[in-house]
């Protein structure tokens, strides 16, 4: 490669990343912010509203962005790689910033949910048609020995997306006052709404630096040769020759490579807050200190598929995933509980709080202890009761709720387990791109390489959170039974993938 | 190593159907334990998703099982 080349390359790829970072990050704001959002949206006490945000949670994360990916892929195989996900941009960042500036459900009503169920729906769809237009736009201007490598920088996107809106999250959280509890409440009223309004901005940037480019010089020769796809959706998925390799990317790479994902970023997330009792702050902290350290080795695992082939760098991070996960959330788990530390008295507080509830003679209890371990841990505890007035009815079960800031050792653990799935995460995701790209066939790459990767990663990865906390439901005596969703499908990936993937690069995609 | 290929399509072909049937199984049963509109759309979207992906399955395993894999295309002109 020349300057020229080098010089044109990093260019397609920065303003690719760019979007497509963008994005993620659009995307992300809103699961992040799910708890503040439903209460400005969908109030639980109305089963209506309450509803539409099932159906926004549910709906965009595993049925728009598949579909996204059908509609975005035929346009992209059709019209073009470059004004198609320049399409999906505008969309997305439209309807984020849009939802910022709903007004709430006191304020217009019904109105409101489903306004933002309908702009979670756009989200969804454009997230579904960006991906494989940036991995395709990127891999037609990449030489062959380094397509891995230069792919692998879009895939740095989607970790860097979910380490941004993390960002910006916690520092609107803490910023709106000097106060930190009326910074919180500020947030919780109109402050959220800030992350989605600058939405605009990046979109805007971003917009501006996609119209220079021009489109893949692969599928313009195409174009101008009269040889692009006339039905990519029959050509994909009609077509048997196609359609195994659809099939085989699928369950022999995507399925896997989702659960992994979302099991080292998300599930990891949700376990420390709500198994291991976290503190939201510092559960978050932990994962953005983890995610820095690994985010260079997607481009690490990346480039080094150029050199040894994409398919055992990826069934490597599979097999590891299943052999370690119950080890790694285990001593997450072991590591935030203070049995082997010892509890410092003159450190330690407890105090009760009796409120006689109107109109009874009964009182709600509130017993708030704080426990200083010899380990630097603070365990926070709000144990909420009803005591009643007559002898015959027994005190009820108190409510307890925990929250435990962790001391530096421990939190430093902690980082560097979550930062061991992270390197999963990175070898699963890093050569990917480049492995869906050499599959199909430039005619119909969008299409096909799109569909696969957003059941694998939307539907199978996103489904993780959700799988894991019912199996957790239904065996609460097991805190680790959440993770035989991610390890099954992980696993089943890895037995498809080391059977049926082939290990070849191919030298030309310029077919 | 194709031999394995086409024999293991079996199983893909069987797991299709046992998926579905656990799904639909499990859905059933947490419809039952909290039968509110939420869960019925939860599950609902679930079943439907779903559906598609071991219908995928069992094809997957029909071309595995019918040496489909045995060989895979050197270019781009064997897919189309």
């Amino acid at each position: 490669m020349n300057q020229n080349d080098t010089n044109k390359i990093w260019r397609v790829i920065s303003a690719s990343s760019l979007g497509t970072l963008i994005e993620w990050y659009d995307f992300y704001i809103f699961g992040s912010l799910a708890t503040v959002i439903a209460g400005q949206f969908f109030p639980k006490t109305n089963p209506t509203a309450a509803l539409l945000s099932t159906l926004a949670t549910f709906a965009a994360g595993f049925i728009v962005r598949p579909f996204g990916a059908l509609v975005f892929g035929r346009l992209g195989d059709l019209i073009g790689r470059k004004y198609t996900f320049l399409l999906t941009l505008v969309l997305m960042g439209g309807s984020t910033f849009a939802i910022g500036c709903v007004p709430n459900y006191e304020t217009i009503g019904f109105a409101a949910p489903i306004i933002v169920l309908l702009l979670r729906l756009l989200q969804g769809l454009a997230l579904g048609g960006e991906y494989g237009g940036a991995a395709t736009y990127v891999a037609e201007h990449a030489p062959a020995n380094r397509r891995g490598y230069f792919t692998s920088w879009i895939q740095t996107t989607a970790t860097l997306g979910l380490f941004i809106s993390l960002g910006v999250i916690l520092m609107t959280r803490h910023f709106l006052d000097p106060d930190l509890n009326k910074s919180i409440a500020k947030f919780n009223d109109w402050g959220w709404r800030i992350p989605f309004l600058m939405s605009l901005l990046l979109v805007g940037v971003s917009i501006y630096i996609r119209l220079k480019m021009s489109e893949s010089p692969l599928f313009s020769k195409l174009k101008s040769e009269g040889k692009t796809s006339v039905n990519p959706l029959k050509e994909s998925f009609g077509h048997k020759a196609n359609l195994k390799m659809v099939l085989v990317a699928l369950f022999g790479a995507t399925m896997g490579q989702g659960v992994v994902w979302y099991t080292g970023q998300f599930y990891a997330q949700s376990f420390l807050e709500n198994v291991c009792k976290i503190d939201f702050d510092q559960s978050r902290t932990m994962l953005i200190w983890a995610i820095l350290f690994g985010t260079p080795l997607f481009v690490i695992f990346g480039s080094w598929s150029d050199k040894i082939g994409r398919k055992w760098i990826m069934l490597s991070g599979m097999l590891l995933a299943v052999v370690t996960y119950p080890y790694l959330f285990k001593r997450m788990l072991a590591i935030s509980k203070p049995d082997s530390s010892t509890l410092i008295a003159n450190k330690s507080s407890s105090d009760t709080v009796s409120t006689l509830i109107i109109g009874t003679a009964n009182h709600l209890r509130t017993i708030h202890s704080k426990m200083v371990y010899t380990s630097g841990m603070q365990v926070q505890q709000t144990a909420t009761d009803t005591v009643y007035n007559s002898t015959s009815l027994p005190t009820s079960k108190p409510v307890i709720k925990t929250s435990k800031l962790l001391g530096d050792t421990d939190y430093w653990q902690i980082v560097l387990l979550l930062f061991v799935m992270i390197v999963y995460v990175t070898m699963v995701y890093g050569p990917i791109a480049a492995f869906l790209v050499e599959l199909f066939p430039t005619k119909i790459r969008y299409t096909s390489m799109s569909l696969p990767y957003h059941i694998g990663n939307g539907v199978f990865g996103g489904l993780t959170p959700f799988v894991a906390t019912l199996l957790t439901t239904s065996f609460p005596n097991n805190p680790l039974a959440g993770l035989m969703y991610p390890m099954a499908v992980a696993l089943l990936c890895l037995l498809i993938g080391a059977l049926y993937i082939n290990n070849k690069i191919d030298e030309n995609v310029q077919d | 190593m194709n031999l394995i290929k086409k024999w293991a399509g079996i199983i893909w072909m069987l797991a299709g159907p046992l998926t579905m049937y656990c799904l639909i199984r499990i859905a059933a049963s947490e419809i039952a334990l909290k039968p509110e509109l939420d869960t019925k759309i939860q599950w609902g979207v679930f079943v439907i998703i779903f559906l598609p992906i071991a219908l995928g399955l069992v094809i997957f395993g029909y071309y595995a099982f019918s040496g489909e894999y045995d060989h895979l295309p050197e270019n781009s002109d064997d897919l189309t």
